[in-house]
């Protein structure tokens, strides 16, 4: 079997189908004569979490927390009630708990065990995420990590890493970036990466 | 169980690669594969421990040289088989050679409030907790041979305990079918001078430990 980065180039409809594809297709199609799923229940899973849900949904809860002040108070202290208020709820995301970083401290969030990550804000976690590099290093060389990343913390900040190790999934609230006085929440939502929401990046800046 | 899924702390696999502007599926066979597993677990047949744990008993070099939705494909047939749903014959060929089982079957009208689930882990509790926040802990030197979420890096060092998150199901008896048992679950602040001594570039790791993980101290 190939790494994920092996792409098809000739996927659906092509003449090469890799050996999993096949395997794949014939799991599915055994389950379906077993009646155990349903296609269009299949579809409508894809569906979900190829086009509805995704980082977008955190950077609209990052910049109403840059933007109204209780929000961010709520969003601190019970970010399931203050998430789900936005209408972004389900699997992956029951528990949550956003971490602020400060000037002083840089939160980092990582499932060393698996792959737990918070699927209603962030939508399905990247290869990278899943990888053993990062769920090996960010617990014991995160600055390491970072700079892979791109990113330089200056070495005064206090560096936290989360290991998500039970059903709390944890997304963090970055710093507003400088000169974004006035900014509307759409036009903040624009400067908050998916990375910066992870921990592994800052967010964009005007 | 001690196997290489629990990474915390390995320094042999390499830089991290971030690609950019990742798609959310790299293979149309991802799509199938995440969509078969989410649709077979809201069938109930196993709960998301009994999941993890089918994953995490790969042997080892098939884990590490997997991808992820590799992994998931192996793990999804694994519990089939495991459960009877289908016989080795008929996944060999795709083919049903007697009828399935009759399953609670996630149907497309489902999916929606399915996913929209707000109750996964959190139970109410069957006792006080042990601790509050501030008080000090050791994680238990435990080696298990079944399923656990305490990673190796911390059990038998210090820490403090930094969040109470409620009672949750507990993976531990979870997994081996032997009932949610819930558990007080807490962030558990551990000095990373204490995980690693001066080999770290970290301040501080927090990790969601269950009660029965803890000693005081």
């Amino acid at each position: 079997m190939g790494s994920h980065h092996d792409h098809d180039h000739d996927h659906d409809g092509g003449s090469h189908l890799s050996e999993v594809e096949l395997r794949v297709r014939a799991l599915e199609s055994l389950l379906v004569e077993k009646g155990y799923v349903e296609p269009r229940a299949l579809d409508a899973i894809v569906e979900t979490y190829e086009k509805k849900v995704g980082p977008r949904n955190g950077a609209r809860v990052v910049a109403k927390a840059w933007s109204d002040p209780a929000y961010r108070r709520w969003l601190l202290e019970d970010a399931s009630e203050a998430i789900a208020s936005l209408g972004y709820i389900g699997r992956q995301g029951e528990n949550m708990v956003a971490l602020e970083n400060t000037d002083r401290i840089h939160n980092l969030v990582v499932c060393t065990l698996c792959s737990c990550y918070p699927w209603p804000v962030l939508g399905l976690p990247p290869v990278w995420y899943k990888s053993a590099p990062y769920r090996s290093r960010a617990v014991i060389d995160p600055r390491a990590v970072l700079g892979e990343f791109g990113v330089t913390l200056a070495a005064d900040v206090e560096v936290r890493v989360w290991d998500s190790t039970a059903e709390i999934r944890y997304m963090v609230l970055p710093q507003r970036p400088a000169g974004t006085q006035g900014w509307s929440e759409e036009r903040l939502a624009e400067l908050v990466t998916r990375d910066s929401m992870i921990g592994t990046g800052l967010p964009r800046t005007p | 169980m001690n196997t290489v899924h629990d990474m915390g702390g390995q320094q042999n696999y390499g830089a991290v690669a971030p690609e950019a502007d990742e798609p959310v599926f790299h293979h149309d066979w991802e799509r199938r594969v995440l969509a078969m597993n989410l649709a077979m677990g809201a069938t109930k047949l196993w709960n998301i421990d009994q999941g993890r744990a089918a994953v995490e008993k790969l042997p080892p070099a098939q884990y590490v040289a997997s991808s992820y939705y590799e992994k998931w494909f192996v793990r999804l047939q694994h519990l089939l088989l495991e459960r009877g749903l289908v016989q080795p014959a008929e996944l060999e060929e795709g083919r049903a050679r007697e009828p399935g089982r009759k399953l609670d079957v996630l149907t497309a009208d489902r999916v929606a409030a399915a996913l929209a689930n707000r109750r996964a882990s959190e139970r109410e509790p069957l006792s006080a907790a042990r601790f509050a926040a501030g008080d000090r802990v050791r994680a238990r030197n435990i080696h298990p041979r079944s399923h656990t979420r305490l990673p190796l890096y911390c059990r038998d060092k210090p820490g403090t305990i930094a969040l109470v998150h409620g009672a949750h199901v507990f993976p531990d008896t979870n997994a081996l079918g032997a009932g949610e048992q819930p558990q007080w679950l807490y962030a558990v602040r551990f000095e990373a001078a204490d995980l690693w001594g001066a080999d770290t570039t970290a301040a501080a790791v927090y990790v969601d430990c269950f009660e029965p993980y803890l000693l005081p101290r």
